[in-house]
This record gives C-alpha cells, sequence and structure tokens, in this order.
C-alpha cells in the first residue's frame, strides 16, 4: 500500500474532518471569515477603483485634443487654412459658438434652460478641435497654435492628465500598502484560527502518528479547514463587493456625472477580478493553514 | 527479526544514557517481557523500536535493515506493521469503542467495508462485543485497555509494543489483558511488554529482559520477574 499519498478513503475522512473541526469551531471560523471579508472587501474595492481610474485616464489620453478657443472677432477661414498646412495635425472640426452651447446643454441633459444664451449673449467663443497624429505632438501644436492670431486660449488638458497621473501613482502605492497589511492581516488571523484547531486536537494528533498516519494524512484536514475559511471569507466579500458595485453602476447611468466617468462594466474585465479574489482567499487560507502548521504541528 | 546492536541512547540532559551499549535479537513470534525498576530504560527501547527517538550510537536492525535510516515513507509502512498499547490507553474520549478501534483503520486508509469487518471481529477477539456504543469515560480501566488492544491488533501487526499495559488495570483484569496478549502471541504475532507486573511475569514463564541502569543485566527464556529488582 502507498503510505505517502491520500487515497480516496483518506480523502474522504480527511473532508470529514475539516467540516467536523470547522462546526466545532464554528464562531471562530465565523469570526475569522467574516474579517477576511472585510479585509477583501476593502482589497477589492482599491482593485475596482484602481480600474476605473486606469480607464478614464486612458480614455482620456485616446481623446486628447486641443481645444482652440478664438477671439469673437478671429478669421476663422485664415486659421482653417493654417491648420490644413501644419505637420502633425490629423484632423479637426470647427464648432461655432451655437454648436458648442447645444453640446453643453445635451451634455447637462437639457437641465439647463438655453434661452437668452442664444446670439449675442452667447457666453461661449468658436472654437477648433484638433487632433493631433500622436499624442506627444500635442504640446508641440498647442504652443504653434497659441500664436496664430484670433486664438484667445489653447487647452489640451495638461492639467488634467497630470493630476490623473498623480492620483494613479498615489492610488496605487495606497493600494499595494493597503493590500499588503490586509494580506497579512488576513493570514494572522487564519495562522491562528488553525493554530487553535490544532492545539484543540492535539491528543488526537498524537494518537494518529501511533496509529500509522501519515503527515500529509494529518496536515490536510487542517490545510483543508483554513481553505475553507478564506473561501467563505472571500465569498462573502465578492458578493457583497459584486452587489455594491453593481449599485454603483446602475445610480451612475442616471446621474450627471455618467459622461465623466463611466464605470468598467465589461465582464471580461470583472469576472476575472471577482474569480482572482475567491482564488486569492482560498489561497491565503491555505496557505496561512500551511504556515500554522509548520509552526505548530510536530508529526 | 530485530536486532538491537551497540546501541546508545542519551537524552540531552548531561545525565547517564537511558540505554547503554545494548545488544540484542529478537525473533520472529517471541513473547517477551521488559522488566526493570523505574528508569531502568524499559520506556526507551520501546520509544526506539517505534523509532519515536533515535539511538545516540548503535544500529537497530528490522527484517535486516536498519530502522535509523528508513526514509519518511519507510518509517510509515514500519510502524503501521506495529501495535502500540500504552498504560494510559490514549484512547480519544469524544470516540465511542467502535469508534476508537475503527480510527486505527481510517488513519490507513482503508475502505469503510473493510473497517466494518474488521472491527467487530478485534473486539470480539478482546472479549468487547456489546461495549461498541459505550464511551471511554463509561468503561472500567480493564475494559479501556482491551479497547487500546483491539484497537493495536485490529491492523494486523507483527509486532505489538505494550509500554506497562496493566499499569492503570486491577489485578484481575491485568491476569485477562496479559491472557489476551499470549492469544495474540499464539496467533504469530510478536509481543513485547515493558512491565512492573511481577507476579504476571513469573506466571507467564516467557523470555524475560532485566534492565537496570541502562544495561541488560538479564536476558532468560522462560524467565520470571527476579523480584531484586
Amino acid at each position: 500500500m502507498e503510505v505517502t499519498t491520500l487515497n480516496i478513503n483518506s480523502l474522504r475522512y480527511c473532508l470529514r474532518q475539516s467540516f467536523i473541526s470547522i462546526y466545532r469551531n464554528i464562531w471562530l471560523v465565523l469570526v475569522t471569515a467574516g474579517i477576511i471579508a472585510v479585509s477583501l472587501s476593502i482589497f477589492g474595492g482599491f482593485l475596482l477603483i484602481a480600474i476605473n481610474t486606469g480607464q478614464i485616464i486612458s480614455n482620456v489620453e485616446s481623446n486628447i485634443e486641443i481645444a482652440v478657443f478664438l477671439h469673437n472677432d478671429a478669421n476663422v477661414k485664415e486659421i482653417q487654412f493654417k491648420l490644413d498646412n501644419l505637420k502633425g495635425v490629423n484632423n479637426y472640426t470647427f464648432v461655432p459658438k451655437e454648436q458648442g452651447l447645444e453640446d453643453f446643454s445635451k451634455l447637462m441633459n437639457n437641465r439647463i434652460p438655453l434661452e437668452g444664451l442664444s446670439g449675442e449673449n452667447n457666453p461661449l467663443p468658436d472654437l477648433f478641435r484638433v487632433r493631433a497624429t500622436r499624442a506627444e505632438l500635442v504640446p508641440e501644436l498647442a504652443r504653434e497654435i497659441q500664436g496664430y492670431p484670433g486664438v484667445e486660449t489653447v487647452e489640451y488638458g495638461e492639467k488634467l492628465i497630470g493630476m490623473l497621473n498623480r492620483v494613479t501613482s498615489w492610488l496605487n502605492t495606497v493600494f499595494l500598502v493597503m493590500s499588503t497589511l490586509l494580506a497579512l492581516g488576513a493570514m494572522f488571523l487564519i495562522i491562528t484560527t488553525i493554530r487553535i484547531s490544532v492545539l484543540s486536537r492535539q491528543e488526537e494528533i498524537g494518537i494518529m502518528k501511533y496509529l500509522g498516519a501519515s503527515n500529509s494524512f494529518i496536515r490536510f484536514p487542517f490545510i483543508l479547514e483554513g481553505m475553507v475559511i478564506g473561501w467563505i471569507g472571500t465569498l462573502s466579500a465578492t458578493l457583497v463587493l459584486g452587489a455594491v458595485y453593481y449599485q454603483l453602476v446602475v445610480s451612475l447611468q442616471h446621474e450627471v456625472l455618467a459622461f465623466f466617468i463611466q464605470p468598467v462594466t465589461d465582464i471580461d474585465i470583472l469576472l476575472p477580478i471577482f474569480i482572482g479574489l475567491l482564488v486569492m482567499g482560498t489561497l491565503l487560507g491555505g496557505i496561512g493553514s500551511m504556515v500554522s502548521i509548520h509552526r505548530h504541528l510536530q508529526v | 527479526m530485530i536486532e538491537f546492536k551497540n546501541i546508545t541512547k542519551s537524552y540531552n540532559n548531561g545525565g547517564p544514557p537511558a540505554v547503554a551499549n545494548i545488544s540484542l535479537r529478537i525473533e520472529r513470534g517471541e513473547f517477551i517481557f521488559l522488566v526493570g525498576p523505574s528508569g531502568a530504560g524499559k520506556s526507551t527501547l520501546i520509544k526506539l523500536l517505534f523509532r519515536e527517538i533515535m539511538p545516540t550510537a548503535g544500529r537497530l536492525f528490522f527484517l535486516k535493515r536498519n530502522i535509523t535510516e528508513f526514509t519518511e515513507s519507510e518509517l510509515l509502512r514500519y510502524r503501521r506493521r506495529i501495535g502500540m498499547v500504552f498504560q494510559d490507553f490514549r484512547l480519544l474520549k469524544q470516540k465511542t469503542v467502535y469508534e476508537n478501534v475503527a480510527f486505527a483503520l481510517e488513519v490507513l486508509g482503508q475502505s469503510p467495508r473493510k473497517i466494518r469487518q474488521k472491527v467487530p471481529l478485534a473486539l470480539e477477539k478482546v472479549g468487547l462485543t456489546g461495549k461498541e456504543k459505550a464511551f471511554p469515560s463509561e468503561l472500567s480501566g480493564g475494559e479501556a485497555q482491551r479497547v487500546g488492544i483491539a484497537r493495536a491488533i485490529v491492523k494486523d501487526p507483527l509486532i505489538i509494543l505494550a509500554d506497562e499495559p496493566t499499569g492503570n488495570v486491577d489485578r484481575d483484569n491485568s491476569k485477562q489483558i496479559m491472557k489476551l496478549f499470549e492469544g495474540i502471541n499464539e496467533g504469530g504475532t510478536t509481543v513485547i511488554v515493558a512491565t512492573h507486573a511481577w507476579e504476571l511475569v513469573n506466571q507467564l514463564q516467557k523470555r524475560v529482559i532485566a534492565l537496570k541502569k541502562g544495561r541488560i543485566i538479564r536476558d532468560e527464556q522462560n524467565g520470571g520477574y527476579d523480584t531484586e529488582y
């Protein structure tokens, strides 16, 4: 008989032992799983924020255009001519102030009354939206266009991109530190829980050793127990996180904000995150158990 | 079957060795009493045989193989051929008599069908049929030790190692327990019993290995306890 691997009878026995142990320490298990759930919800929350920020930045970056605001008396034709001959310009559109007002109104879901703002009273300037052939040409083109007569000001979201980049790098740092701390905390909890489980079964383990049980047979139920705890914790976390995120997405759709912040709803991106969290929590439980067994179970 | 060659075991407490330069042979099917005062080295010999501890010096052979050189899986296989019986029974309190005996087979990964076949037979051999559902707390010392013996024999071991098996059992029950060991031995199993129970040793007239301060001072076939110790 092979003695180092577990056969089907042993596996059945180990499974039963794990569930008996979980049942016996149910409160401890629930508290541990609960704290893991909270830790991983925060972790998952940060992950979702990071992904959404990433999406916003890449949206912004792929849509970099130079907004060229004109004086009221600007010669639109002349500027158009110059833009036609400017190297690095991919395309441009002219947005007269009337169109601008209409666009703005649409943007605000027609909540802003436009009466009295048309014609002479229109506060918006005419503008050109210029797209560069390559993103890195934008600052140079902007400087060039700024020098054209009739151009009041030129904007290309320089400050926004800089700010978004700073926010992302800050978020990434916080995310990394928080997730490391949370993972360590969750691991420590699993280690403690499994330690208590090991201690409560010390006598049984001693007898098992005398009866010729293999190390894997003795260790496996504890590893399984840790994995189940991790899994329960993460499952709760993903369910809560999923529900909260769904609510957020739904409520954002009805908000003005939705135009600026389009949350990630692509299931191909979200599903791997939730499955990844589930796998991570389960593995965390297993690894925590192994550390605990290594430290507290002499077989 | 078993051979001790110049085995010495010192514990790291600076004192004299627990057993010193022991050499002895044990053949298959023998019944052996290890006798001697407390601290003579009886339990150390039992622990060495189970390889719960390693010798400081010397070699210990089982079927011509040095057990101190066993790999983890060889050691497991070896231990599965040994049934251990303890002075304090070491039964699991939360398990019934039946479950305690079945446990010995469960940890070896045996099938539920085999367990259902073998456990009642082992309990019958030790005279505990009808007590299957009792918990250890409901048993007398003698009954508890018989559960311990059933648990040791249920896996059909080659060797039974018993360390003071009658230490917590009254006189009448001690006799019955020794009778059980005798019966098990008659079935071909090698039985090694460390004991203080001189009356029983004298009565059974088996091979007696007497130890004193870690050395063998007498190794006698059909011997007695010799109250001098």
